[in-house]
């Protein structure tokens, strides 16, 4: 038998439950929406992405992990996915004109993964800058598009 | 027997562990479901094994002190030195040798030979280590979990260890820390097409001492198939049958 | 307040009391210790190995060498199992379920202190999902997570009444399971043809013996302590059995030291690892010599033997704990010592000068990292089996063994 204690007590717990949860929606319930979606800055080159936006957001992740293997295992490289051609386009400059990396609070991809909760681990290894056109020569003619022209130097000292 | 009778104590501890048991196995199922791995690789525009990279080292023309091909690496790669020598990633490095016979020494550069028949690949228990299809022996840091198994398989020491937290790496050449990584013949320039060769070759013949002599060991005109056909020639522990794609003279 | 008990047989089971502030204060040890491993975990993972000796010469250390011992008594702990459902011996009827736990408590042990000492442990799902058969390391992975459940299993049939008839047939699996998983254990040393230390395949047969002489003297050691700490009377013809069987594990890795060794000696090729070895490896001839070989073999072979002390448990716990200590030096000297010794790279040619430590012996100072992913392991491997053991009826109750 179940007894009134126990069906109040978890009505109750319920109903705590959906109010904390709605906490991040309380903000928009309000009429203030500024806090409840990521704000994603504008790439600074071209006029499109290289795929709809609807169809990045849903598989961005699918388009990067199947380019890294024919990258890695076949040697193609500047295909339309190419990580590298993300962040030559979607990548920010501060006021001296330096790069701000791709995974900085608010930049580019952390806006969305930040909100999201989801972590990724590629500018581990991967470069979060566009490349330098500096003193190592000639860029690769994959790196060398017009949205790499744009001068940089690093912005991140430690992590 | 005295199973008839049993306590209520087990009959409800049983009964808690069949439900975590089976509560564990439906969460269990519900994770891997929202998991998504690497799909298989596509085959337009990849390389294939009509070429095989090697390279052919001259240990008489190689300059003693000279460090021009080690310098180049580190500068090509971004590879830099965190004040501990022993745990410094070195893609490649000279080693000055003594013959124990007749005392004559040599100096050379040692680097990943590129082996046809790799250990290195044979113990990678994630397949990270593999063999391209144009002879270069590479790390797929994506599967790479950092286990170190292959340096320990390596004849030649040949791989390093990323021991701490990395920054500022080159676009061209992503490292980090965690992952095992090696000499890979300088690849994104061989990807491009354009003519370029590995940074250490291409320093050494700057320099101009021209001790490293790269190129395709399939095409009989290249610089390197050439001076293999007309010079003698030898790999390094021959006796493993590993059939590198680095070869050397006048060791 | 009744304790619970299931049976077998004639053979009643229960839990342990675990009531005492002793039994407690193990417990609260035990996690304390897990806890400094996890902490050293994180920091080897936040910032990267450098905080740990182990560099790009010695790749494997401390954390391994602990790693491969837990791996190795685990397989050789189901002894007692094996010996009670595969060869019909009933005097280990009732030890069966305590065999079983405590090859699985070790081997998860010795599997967390793999997994955390991982470049990238974030990245164990893709070693579960992503394997190149060719790889000694995949086999195990295989190998070491199929023994989990099949003992797990095994403890299903033994614990759950209905399930009893399955007992021989799941027993004799896990039998051969663990003789593939030492094997496999011992071969991912012995198939590096590089390293003048390993590249032979009798290191398989030569680590079947070492497990079953480590996990022996742990699973005897583990029967003495619970026995003896719960107040509970211990068979002494199990303990005559057990000593005896010792007795011949270790003899047995004797012979397969010997003969490894013997084998390296004989051929010029191997006779500079050898040299460095047993003679001139400063810390590791003393580990060698002193440690695997007085200590955990010479010695305990006395105390099991000789009149005084072969009747004596507290001189056979000795015994084993001698054992275990001889364990780990001896895979100190294995995988450490095998690292040691620098690679013969240009056969005939002496190196003069490398940046890379090429053609020097190498010298391994581990760091506290090390240490403590190392113990917490080993923790985490008792607090696994003093846990179960509360929670459910390992225990054979006093008088009830046949």
């Amino acid at each position: 038998m179940i007894k009134a204690p126990a069906i109040i007590g978890l009505l109750s717990g319920l109903v705590v439950n959906v109010a904390i949860g709605m906490t991040p929606w309380a903000t928009a319930l309000a009429g203030d929406n500024s806090t409840l979606l990521p704000v994603i800055p504008p790439a600074l080159e071209g006029e499109q992405c290289v795929e709809p936006t609807e169809v990045m957001r849903r598989d961005h992740m699918r388009f990067l992990l199947h380019q890294r293997d024919e990258t890695v295992h076949s040697g193609i490289r500047g295909a339309k996915h190419s990580l590298v051609g993300c962040i030559a386009c979607h990548a920010q400059s501060d006021a001296a004109g330096a790069a701000i990396p791709v995974n900085a609070e608010g930049q580019f991809c952390e806006s969305c993964h930040g909100f999201a909760g989801v972590s990724m681990d590629c500018f581990e290894c991967h470069a979060s800058v566009p490349a330098r056109q500096q003193a190592l020569g000639t860029l690769p003619r994959w790196m060398s598009s017009p949205a790499v022209a744009v001068a940089h130097t690093s912005a991140r000292g430690a992590d | 027997m005295g199973g008839a009778r049993k306590s209520l104590a087990e009959q409800s501890r049983r009964h808690f562990l069949a439900k975590a048991g089976a509560a564990a196995a439906v969460g269990l199922a519900a994770g891997v479901r929202f998991m998504d791995f690497p799909k298989a690789r596509a085959a337009t525009g990849a390389v294939t094994d009509n070429q095989r990279w090697g390279m052919l080292i001259d240990a008489n023309k190689c300059a003693d002190g000279c460090t021009a091909c080690v310098q180049a690496c580190n500068d090509e790669h971004g590879i830099q030195s965190h004040g501990n020598a022993s745990t410094d990633a070195q893609w490649i490095r000279k080693v000055r040798l003594r013959d124990k016979a007749g005392g004559r020494e040599s100096t050379l550069p040692l680097m990943c030979q590129h082996c046809e028949e790799p250990p290195c690949v044979d113990v990678c228990p994630t397949g990270a280590s593999f063999r391209r299809a144009d002879g270069i022996v590479l790390v797929d840091k994506h599967s790479c979990i950092g286990c170190r198994y292959c340096m320990l398989a390596c004849p030649y020491k040949a791989r390093s260890f990323v021991h701490e937290n990395l920054s500022d790496q080159k676009p061209w050449s992503p490292r980090g820390k965690g992952t095992v990584e090696s000499c890979n013949l300088c690849v994104h320039r061989l990807d491009e097409n354009r003519g370029r060769i590995p940074a250490c070759a291409e320093r050494c013949e700057r320099e101009g001492h021209r001790a490293i002599v790269f190129g395709d060991l399939n095409d009989p005109a290249s610089p390197v198939a050439k001076a293999m056909r007309e010079q003698q020639s030898e790999e390094l522990r021959a006796d493993f049958g590993l059939n590198t794609g680095i070869r050397y003279q006048n060791i | 307040m009744a304790t619970a008990h299931n049976s077998v047989g004639s053979i009643r089971f229960s839990v342990i009391e675990g009531r005492g502030a002793a039994f407690r204060a193990l417990l609260v040890g035990l996690v304390l210790v897990v806890a400094a491993g996890l902490w050293a975990a994180h920091r080897m993972q936040a910032e990267g190995h450098m905080v740990t000796g182990m560099n790009n010469q010695i790749v494997w250390g401390i954390p391994h060498v602990f790693a491969v011992f837990l791996i190795v008594a685990a397989s050789g702990a189901l002894n007692g199992a094996s010996l009670s459902s595969v060869m019909g011996r009933t005097l280990y009827a009732p030890y069966a379920r305590l065999s079983a736990l405590l090859a699985i408590a070790l081997l998860l042990g010795g599997l967390a202190i793999i997994t955390l000492d991982l470049g990238r442990p974030e990245r164990l799902m893709v070693a579960l999902t992503h394997f190149n058969f060719t790889s000694v390391f995949a086999w195990n992975v295989l190998l070491y997570s199929g023994f989990v459940l099949l003992a797990g299993w095994y403890l299903w049939t033994l614990m759950e009444r209905r399930m009893n008839p399955l007992t021989k047939s799941v027993g004799t699996t896990l039998f051969a399971w663990r003789l593939a998983l030492t094997t496999g254990t011992g071969l991912i040393f012995g198939v590096l043809v590089a390293r003048q230390a390993y590249d032979a395949a009798i290191m398989a047969p030569l680590f079947i013996a070492m497990s079953l002489s480590f996990g022996s003297a742990a699973y005897t050691l583990l029967l003495f302590a619970v026995f003896d700490w719960s107040g509970r009377p211990l068979d002494e013809d199990l303990v005559q059995s057990l000593r005896r069987l010792l007795i011949v594990f270790v003899i047995a890795v004797l012979f397969f030291v010997s003969v490894f060794h013997a084998g390296k000696l004989y051929a010029a090729e191997y006779q500079g690892f050898e040299h460095f070895l047993l003679l001139d490896g400063g810390a590791l001839t003393w580990l060698f010599w002193a440690g695997q070989i007085v200590a955990g073999s010479l010695l305990p072979l006395w105390l099991m033997l000789w009149r005084p002390t072969a009747r004596s448990r507290p001189w056979l716990a000795a015994a084993c704990v001698l054992v275990l200590l001889g364990a780990l030096a001896q895979l100190y000297v294995i995988i450490i010592g095998g690292q040691s010794y620098p690679l013969e790279i240009f056969p005939g040619k002496q190196v003069i000068e490398s940046s890379f430590f090429d053609g020097a012996v190498l010298h391994y100072q581990p760091r506290l990292p090390e240490f403590l992913l190392a113990f917490g392991g080993v923790a985490m491997a008792l607090l696994i089996v003093a846990l179960s053991m509360k929670v459910l009826q390992f225990l054979p109750r006093p008088g009830s063994a046949d």
